[in-house]
């Protein structure tokens, strides 16, 4: 059993108990704690269950690349799922559940999945996929839908906040080991603004734990004293329970600091995400323990002998009573010394190297530690616990020689260098033979904007395995980045660590050398998702040569951890099937963030109210006080109507629209695009970006103007009207002003920069009013001004004057089809000639209108509208808009494209209006299909020629068209509609099908797309 | 995140301040050029790994567009320039060519 130990535990306040529930149970830990220490200490080694086969799960290290021991933490407002124990500290009243299993944690049935191991090899999803539909269907899914997935979606808004921190600094370092506070003493005591951070909350790494001595004393001092000295210069920050999560373009990192996962009730930020630009960045990131491959090694007490002397020393817990060490290396002797020395019991050391280890070795065997040297685990016995352990010779195929009962496994397969912030950016890697490990290749550094290097890595991150090294090249490395940086080093020398002397280490990629299919395929590499070694050696066998495909079809290294204890050992085992080298298969990409961050820190403060900015007219608060039923349209908010008190939204929309029809509508326009183009060349300019003419339009006068893409596609509309002789005043859709202004600029600056235009995007100086309906001149006439009268304003003419006493600029435009004029007021006075023209228009029933009404008015006159007619596939000869494309231009925007083959076809879906059979509304976005025979006949044959069909080969319709516009039009009580459809404005009076989901299809006629005053009377008047 | 020099106001800038508008130095066709000369203009681009001419425009800043030569394997900028101009400063190229031997600066879109 695991328990507490009376003496050790380092990082533990034993003063102060901390009880948590886990799975219900009520528990006692220390401050200082982690919550996977805690439940060691209470005996809980069971923590989860694996995701394929669901097989019992224990913890396996003491840090971030701990796989097994997530857990759901907290709960309503503070849930959160797959924490990792290992790294959450304990705090009072801390709640966790193990995940992924059901029912229970200790009896699941998802468990038959390990009995049905051999059906589910690598690749088993795409495998089902394919082969037996109706079983993925119908069995695989709902099942494994129901025993599996990690974690349980929280169900609460968070209730915690966030924040984002803006920093610049000289040298960022990663990593508060001894080797990241060296370099920060180093970088420091140049002058260089260093920000050091560490991901624990403690200081000084592995150090303490394997007890290096530095300058004659224990690691401990050393590192506080170094702590002492940083904080005492000013031009350096340090940070606990912060994370280098990446490594960008150009020396951009983000941070993760976690402050306050571990105090939830304190009045804090729970998570703070840093975006930091650094001149230099040293990774001081440290080593990750590689576990060995042998068969039984995923069964719980199995663990990293680093993490367990780390359970030993810092947390004071024992994780068995009688521990085997299984080694292929010096450094794993530490920890049956650590375990001895806690008076606990050390079976056996399990040494695979012939020839053994060191002086560490030497003085576990005086210690009276029984050390079998070339030897190997055959299998671990045990199923929720380990019970022991059957040895064998490494260099043998698995017989077992003895058994050695036990309930703890200590296991080290070699240290892998933590190089994934080294190759976010791009930094290469190199194999280092004598250490079985790839680590930075520092000649080939992720390089900075003028081309600089602009990482460097320190301590054992780099390769440097013992700590003497370490500081010495974390000096070096502060320095280095201190002088890049423009500081000065001092000429001090780093101080000396010592440690015991260590025998090399050897690669050993499984247990034993020649372990048969049956021991292979119980030798886990990655413990969450289950993959054997026996599923790489399948995947490569099945072709999969390239490491990235591996690892996706056998998903290794793809579970939570990211491959940070498979990665390597999978490499090997795929180098050896291939019988490549490690170094030619290499690693898959590294990508940030190094461990996972909460998706509220990436968004930060931006949540409700401020995740964007609102846009507010003018005329808004009207509209707040009238029931506006909001809509968004851009980032600006327009009224889609205002339904009085108990009115449904629908039916404002049709009083609106009989209002506007009968007598007098108000429309908030403000939001319309007002740009002003102006100069010399302002008029040649508008030819080129409109398809007709701007040039020759006079003063006082407006015209309707189409723009295209160079694609020849339609991307905005609008009324252009002629200020003076140089001045244009553009107007363009809502959602069109800072685009259409983008695009202008674009041509002017990047192809006609030799033109005399200036533009300027005046959208939200004024706010704009269309008074509308037959008693719109009324209302201006009784406010009193400016003549509006037909002779002296007509119809596409504009003018400047007052109106009522507001300085006024009137247009008379039209987008209903009655009489209309468009008011333009500066801003300011925006919403006082609002409530004017409502005070004075009162005996005409003067009535605001949203944007639905809008869209009904203008589609009872056939006029398009720029996203609803057009998708970026329409050009303006689809819509019947001939009209409007200038003949006597050379060239403009989208004129050349319009001449491509395919924009010439005549087949092209064309605009045409429609009318169901039964006056119901036509659903949006519904297809047209071909159901008249001889054209689907025909249709056949060209088809088999590669032309337009309108059946397939297969004999099915094929769509025709689609509706673009649908709506209710209370002026003509039935539905009316646009669409666009093959051949349209050929078919008129033709009846065609209309899908409807779910439902029977819908006929409708088509027809002009001009529904009401196709004379166009009523705006001419 | 890249840093940019914005060559009209001076400033270096966040990639987040700066809208990416695609390859620099392509010649505009139009009506009277054939449909693959049309092609070309519309269509293709190069996408080399190495020394890339690109438009950026200081959208968040003084709204200028520039150009930037760019390795995109290594991300070095080796400099930013005005965009009213057919071809890249040649100060500019040849620094590039000090950096990359072979380099050599290709016109429009190929």
């Amino acid at each position: 059993m695991s328990t507490r130990l009376a003496t050790q535990g380092r990082l533990l306040n034993r003063g102060a108990q901390v009880k948590f529930t886990f799975n219900g149970r009520t528990m006692t830990g220390f401050e200082g704690d982690t919550l996977a220490s805690a439940l060691l200490a209470n005996d809980q080694m069971l923590v989860g269950r694996s995701f394929k086969y669901h097989r019992p799960r224990g913890i396996v290290a003491s840090g971030a690349e701990e796989p097994n021991a997530l857990v759901n933490l907290g709960r309503d407002g503070k849930f959160e799922p797959n924490a990792r124990a290992t790294t959450t500290e304990l705090f009072a009243g801390l709640t966790a559940r193990s995940q992924n299993h059901w029912p229970s944690l200790e009896m699941d049935v998802g468990v038959v999945n390990n009995y049905a191991a051999r059906f589910m090899p690598a690749g088993f999803y795409y495998k089902t996929f394919i082969h037996p539909r109706a079983a993925w269907k119908h069995v695989f899914e709902p099942f494994i839908r129901h025993a599996a997935g990690l974690g349980a979606a929280p169900k609460s808004a968070d209730a915690d906040r966030y924040e984002h921190f803006y920093a610049f600094v000289d040298v960022l370092i990663i990593g508060g080991g001894i080797a990241g506070l060296q370099a920060a003493l180093a970088a420091g005591e140049a002058g260089a603004k260093v920000l050091l951070v560490e991901q624990t909350s403690h200081w000084g790494g592995r150090a303490p734990v394997d007890g290096v001595e530095i300058n004659g004393a224990p690691a401990d001092d050393w590192i506080k004293n170094a702590l002492q000295a940083l904080e005492n210069m000013p031009n350096v920050t340090i940070r606990t329970r912060t994370m280098g999560a990446g490594v960008y373009d150009h020396g951009y990192a983000l941070v993760y600091e976690r402050l306050a996962d571990h105090k939830p009730d304190a009045d804090l930020p729970r998570h703070r995400l840093w975006k930091i630009r650094a001149g230099q960045i040293i990774t001081a990131t440290g080593a990750i323990e590689r576990p060995l491959s042998f068969a039984g090694n995923d069964v719980p007490g199995v663990m990293l002998a680093s993490a367990l002397r780390d359970y030993v020393v810092n947390y004071g817990v024992s994780v068995g009573d009688r521990t085997v060490v299984v080694t292929n290396n010096d450094d794993a002797y530490r920890t049956a010394i650590a375990v001895k020395a806690a008076g606990l019991d050390v079976a056996a050391i399990i040494d695979a190297r012939p020839d053994g280890g060191g002086p560490l070795a030497a003085e576990a065997e005086s210690l009276g530690i029984r050390v079998e040297k070339g030897t190997a685990v055959a299998k671990v016995n045990g199923s929720k616990r380990v019970t022991g352990v059957e040895i064998c010779p490494q260099a043998g195929e698995g017989k077992t020689m003895t058994l050695i009962p036990c309930d703890a496994v200590a296991m080290s397969g070699g240290w892998s260098p933590v190089v994934h912030l080294w190759s976010h950016c791009g930094g290469k890697l190199i194999w280092d033979d004598a250490q079985a490990h790839f680590k930075p290749d520092a000649s080939r550094p992720p390089m900075g904007d003028k081309g600089q290097p602009f990482v460097i890595t320190a301590g054992i991150a780099d390769g440097a395995m013992r700590s003497a090294e370490v500081l010495a090249n974390a000096d070096a490395a502060g320095k280095e980045a201190a002088k890049r940086t423009g500081s000065t080093p001092k000429s001090t020398k780093a101080p000396k660590a010592s440690d015991a002397d260590e025998n090399p280490m050897a690669p050993v990629w499984k247990m034993p050398q020649g372990a048969g299919y049956k021991l292979r395929s119980k030798m886990f590499l990655d413990f969450q998702n289950d993959v054997k070694v026996s599923d790489v050696q399948l995947a490569a066998q099945e072709g999969f040569e390239s490491v990235e495909h591996t690892k996706r079809y056998t998903t290794l290294g793809m579970a939570t951890d990211q491959g940070k204890l498979s990665n390597i050992n999978g490499l090997a085992v795929l180098a050896e099937s291939l019988n490549s080298e490690i170094p030619q298969v290499g690693t898959t990409t590294f990508r940030p963030p190094y461990t996972p961050i909460s998706m509220a820190s990436i968004a930060g403060e931006a949540r409700g109210e401020i995740f964007q900015p609102l846009r507010r007219t003018p005329i808004h608060g009207w509209g707040d006080d009238n029931n506006a039923d909001w809509e968004p349209v851009g980032h600006w908010r327009r009224a889609y109507a205002y339904p009085k008190q108990g009115e449904s939204v629908e039916d404002a929309v049709n009083r609106e629209v009989l209002a506007t029809r009968k007598s007098l509508g108000l429309l908030d326009a403000s939001t319309l695009g007002k740009i002003i183009v102006k100069g010399p060349d302002a008029g040649k300019f508008l030819d080129m970006l409109y398809t007709n003419m701007m040039s020759n339009l006079k003063p006082g006068k407006c015209r309707y103007g189409l723009m295209c893409t160079e694609n020849g596609f339609l991307t905005d509309d609008g009324v252009v009207a002629r200020m003076d002789d140089d001045t244009w005043l553009c107007h363009t859709t809502t959602g069109g002003a800072e685009r259409i202004h983008a695009h202008m600029e674009e041509w002017l600056q990047t192809e006609w920069w030799d033109w005399k235009v200036y533009t300027a995007n005046l959208t939200e100086q004024f706010a704009q009013i269309a008074v509308v309906g037959p008693n719109a001149r009324k209302l201006l006439e009784k406010l009193g001004g400016m003549d509006v009268s037909k002779d002296a304003l007509g119809f596409m003419e504009w003018a400047e004057g007052q109106i009522g006493g507001f300085d006024a600029r009137v247009f008379r435009i039209s987008f209903s089809g009655e009489l209309s004029y468009e008011i333009a007021v500066p801003a300011s006075q925006g919403r006082a000639f609002w409530d004017a023209l409502h005070e004075a228009g009162a005996e005409w029933n003067a009535t605001a209108y949203g944007t639905e009404a809008l869209h009904i008015l203008r589609a009872e006159k056939g006029f398009i509208m720029i996203g609803d007619e057009t998708d970026g596939t329409v050009i303006p000869q689809d819509l019947g808009l001939h009209w409007a494309l200038s003949k006597k231009k050379d060239d403009y925007l989208g004129k050349r494209a319009q001449q491509r083959s395919h924009m010439t076809d005549p087949d092209r879906w064309q605009l045409v209006g429609l009318e169901t059979t039964d006056g119901s509304v036509l659903p949006d976005g519904a297809y047209a299909y071909e159901t008249d025979l001889s054209r689907a006949q025909r249709g056949a044959a060209e088809f088999a020629e590669g032309k337009h069909a309108a059946v397939n080969a297969n004999g099915q319709s094929l769509a025709c068209g689609r509706v673009t516009s649908t709506y209710y039009s209370a002026t003509l009580k039935r539905g009316i509609a646009m669409g666009l459809v093959r051949n349209g404005p050929d078919r008129m009076g033709e009846v065609l099908q209309f899908t409807n989901i779910n439902d029977d299809p819908i006929s409708a006629k088509i027809v002009s797309p001009v529904f009401y005053d196709p004379e166009g009377e009523k705006q001419n008047v | 995140m890249l840093i940019l020099e914005c060559p009209y106001c001076g400033v270096s800038g966040e990639e987040t301040e700066f809208h990416a508008g695609g390859e620099a130095h392509i010649t505009r066709a139009s009506v009277g050029d054939d449909d693959q000369a049309f092609e070309t203009y519309l269509f293709m681009r190069k996408n080399p790994k190495g020394v890339h001419f690109e438009r950026w425009q200081h959208a968040y800043g003084c709204g200028k567009w520039f150009h930037a030569a760019r390795c995109t394997m290594t991300l070095e900028v080796f400099g930013t320039y005005s965009a009213q101009t057919f071809t890249p400063p040649k100060a500019l190229l040849a620094e590039i060519a000090k950096k990359r031997s072979g380099f050599e600066f290709e016109g429009g879109a190929s």
